[in-house]
């Protein structure tokens, strides 16, 4: 029987743009190409598109699955499809692969046009202000005036943020979900310790690992390894694994003997089978990287200064890696801008990854919030 | 009377204060609403006086009314303080049957003068002659205002209208206007003894 809250079997498609992208690091992007997916109709306003943006290792395949047999559908299903939250039936959704992204957007997998060559460790460091501008030309190529909404968690979020200051008369809602106006020096040092087993890996080969025919495994690994731990909250991994011994007792080895250590390395086996390891360090610098409020001296409100959308910001308690605190900072440069913004501190105890859990009272806020958005 | 059926009384004999309330409110304003329940206060004021308000509300199934309600509101504790608002931000910041529920009045009392120019603070008065009553004969006083028994009421700093106005002045507030009511009727004789609700509008000095 099929699922009739699922988008369904999807398929990605790509657009190509040929005008020059300039990048924050002055570097020019001549020609590039985006990897999408969307779920829904567009109607005849165009008034009805809400565009996702993705977070550290996310891409275009948001909802549905590519065929009957996937295991698993697209990263926010939970959230996207016929009568979930974000309503298909009412919504024309896009979900994107942003640049530097390693799932068919151009990125350090894709071939450099100047030297036919695949890009690797050449393809430019990207920034949140970047993929917005490359997400609005997204937007122009779909026929897309203005978003009815823009949507993102965690870096994502960042995306959400920066399109209300880079495109405020595009955007009539942005929903910022587990997010930050920039980074702390903590996560900066998380971002860096990932980073340092990347680039150390003998593997890595500065990034030309392709022309080695190897791959950065044993680092990409051990960033993801730290990044699941971050991701978490105490209690959750204490409530998941506890001390829990896979055989049952200590065997006084190095081996696998923590049920937490099975965990995490099943985590980062799979992840870095899947990853690649130049996108992951751009994904990265560009979390780093993200902080608004330095174009006005550390003031925030000054920086949404031109924001005009309505906001929805929404945290989580258990989110250590990206608190409520930080949300709420966000929270009151809207205030003092006096545009219309909501707020909720979900209870969950799931840490950063709450923001891509089905919990019912997160859902009823996105629901909530979304029927209220006219199309 | 089961909680929902005690909300509903309360939010129904809320109607009346929301009306004085809005009395109280010039066209336009802004408006901070502490502990905005399903927000139905903004939303009379957003059609009656065009006012930009926001809620604030720390339970999840009141944020979520409010929210349907299409109310703007920001979920965290009173408990916490307002250090999310500037100084001064808003033209009035009420708080409507909640005080009697704050742990920290002294505190939110002050927090509400700084961000607001103005403050609206209305409570059940438990000098209510019914309540002395009730006292009387030797029981915890329950009311229409005051719906709950004393081992499941969220009501901890219960006060009457002399205490408040004791409190106003040792604390440096400026009463700028007071009004008592009883079934919705302003109360002019024995406030303290007559009156069942206590609406002030108050300012720094």
């Amino acid at each position: 029987m099929s699922d009739t809250s699922s988008v369904g079997i999807v398929a990605p498609k790509t657009a190509h743009f040929n005008e020059p992208l300039q990048l924050k690091s002055g570097q020019v992007l001549s020609q590039y190409h985006l990897v999408y997916e969307t779920y829904g109709e567009l109607n005849a306003d165009k008034s009805n598109a809400v565009m996702i943006c993705h977070a550290l290792s996310g891409h275009h395949h948001v909802a549905g699955k590519h065929s009957e047999d996937d295991k698993y559908p697209g990263w926010w299903d939970n959230l996207i499809g016929p009568g979930k939250p974000l309503d298909t039936n009412k919504f024309f959704v896009i979900g994107l692969n942003n640049l530097g992204g390693c799932h068919g957007s151009s990125g350090p997998l894709s071939t450099n046009p100047a030297t036919d060559k695949t890009w690797g460790a050449d393809f430019p460091i990207v920034t949140v202000e970047d993929w917005v501008n490359s997400q609005a030309r997204l937007a122009d190529y779909l026929g897309i005036k203005q978003l009815a909404a823009i949507l993102g968690g965690s870096l994502g979020g960042m995306q959400a943020l920066h399109w209300s200051i880079s495109y405020p008369e595009r955007i009539r809602h942005a929903l910022v979900i587990a997010s930050a106006p920039n980074l702390t020096a903590q996560n900066i040092a998380f971002n860096e310790v990932a980073r340092q087993a990347i680039i150390t890996d003998p593997d890595f080969y500065e990034g030309r690992y392709y022309d080695h025919g190897v791959l950065p495994r044993r680092g990409l690994r051990i960033a993801r390894m730290l990044g699941h731990i971050t991701y978490l909250s105490d209690d959750a991994m204490g409530e998941k694994f506890g001390r829990k011994l896979r055989d049952g007792k200590i065997k006084y080895s190095f081996d696998v003997e923590f049920e937490m250590e099975s965990y995490l390395r099943y985590q980062g086996d799979k992840f870095a089978g899947d990853f690649d390891a130049n996108t992951y360090l751009r994904m990265t610098r560009a979390l780093d990287y993200f902080d608004p409020a330095a174009q006005t001296g550390g003031d925030l409100s000054a920086a949404l200064s031109k924001a005009t959308a309505d906001f929805l910001v929404v945290s989580f308690t258990s989110d250590w890696r990206f608190s409520p605190a930080r949300s709420r900072e966000i929270v009151k440069a809207l205030l003092e801008n006096e545009l219309s913004v909501s707020y909720a501190e979900v209870t969950a105890d799931h840490g950063h990854d709450a923001f891509l859990m089905p919990d019912k009272h997160y859902h009823d806020i996105m629901r909530a919030y979304f029927a209220k958005i006219e199309v | 009377m089961g909680n929902l059926e005690k909300n509903i009384a309360i939010n129904a004999e809320n109607r009346a204060d929301f009306d004085r309330i809005a009395n109280w409110i010039s066209p336009n304003a802004k408006v901070l609403d502490l502990g905005c329940g399903d927000g139905s206060l903004l939303t009379q004021l957003r059609k009656t006086h065009k006012i930009h308000g926001y809620g604030v509300e720390k339970d999840d199934s009141n944020w979520l009314k409010a929210m349907n309600n299409g109310v703007d509101v920001i979920q965290m504790d009173l408990e916490s303080g307002l250090s999310g608002f500037e100084a001064q931000s808003f033209d009035v910041v009420i708080l409507s049957q909640t005080l009697q529920a704050v742990l920290n009045t002294e505190a939110i009392i002050h927090e509400m003068l700084r961000v607001g120019r103005e403050a609206i603070v209305t409570f059940p008065n438990f000098g209510y002659w019914r309540h002395r009553k009730q006292l009387m004969v030797g029981q915890m006083p329950v009311s229409k205002n005051l719906p709950y028994q004393w081992y499941d009421t969220p009501n901890v700093h219960l006060c009457t209208i002399k205490d408040f106005d004791e409190f106003c002045r040792k604390g440096n507030i400026v009463i700028e206007e007071r009004l008592v009511l009883t079934d919705k009727e302003e109360v002019h004789f024995m406030p303290n003894l007559m009156g069942s609700l206590a609406m002030y509008r108050l300012r720094s000095k």
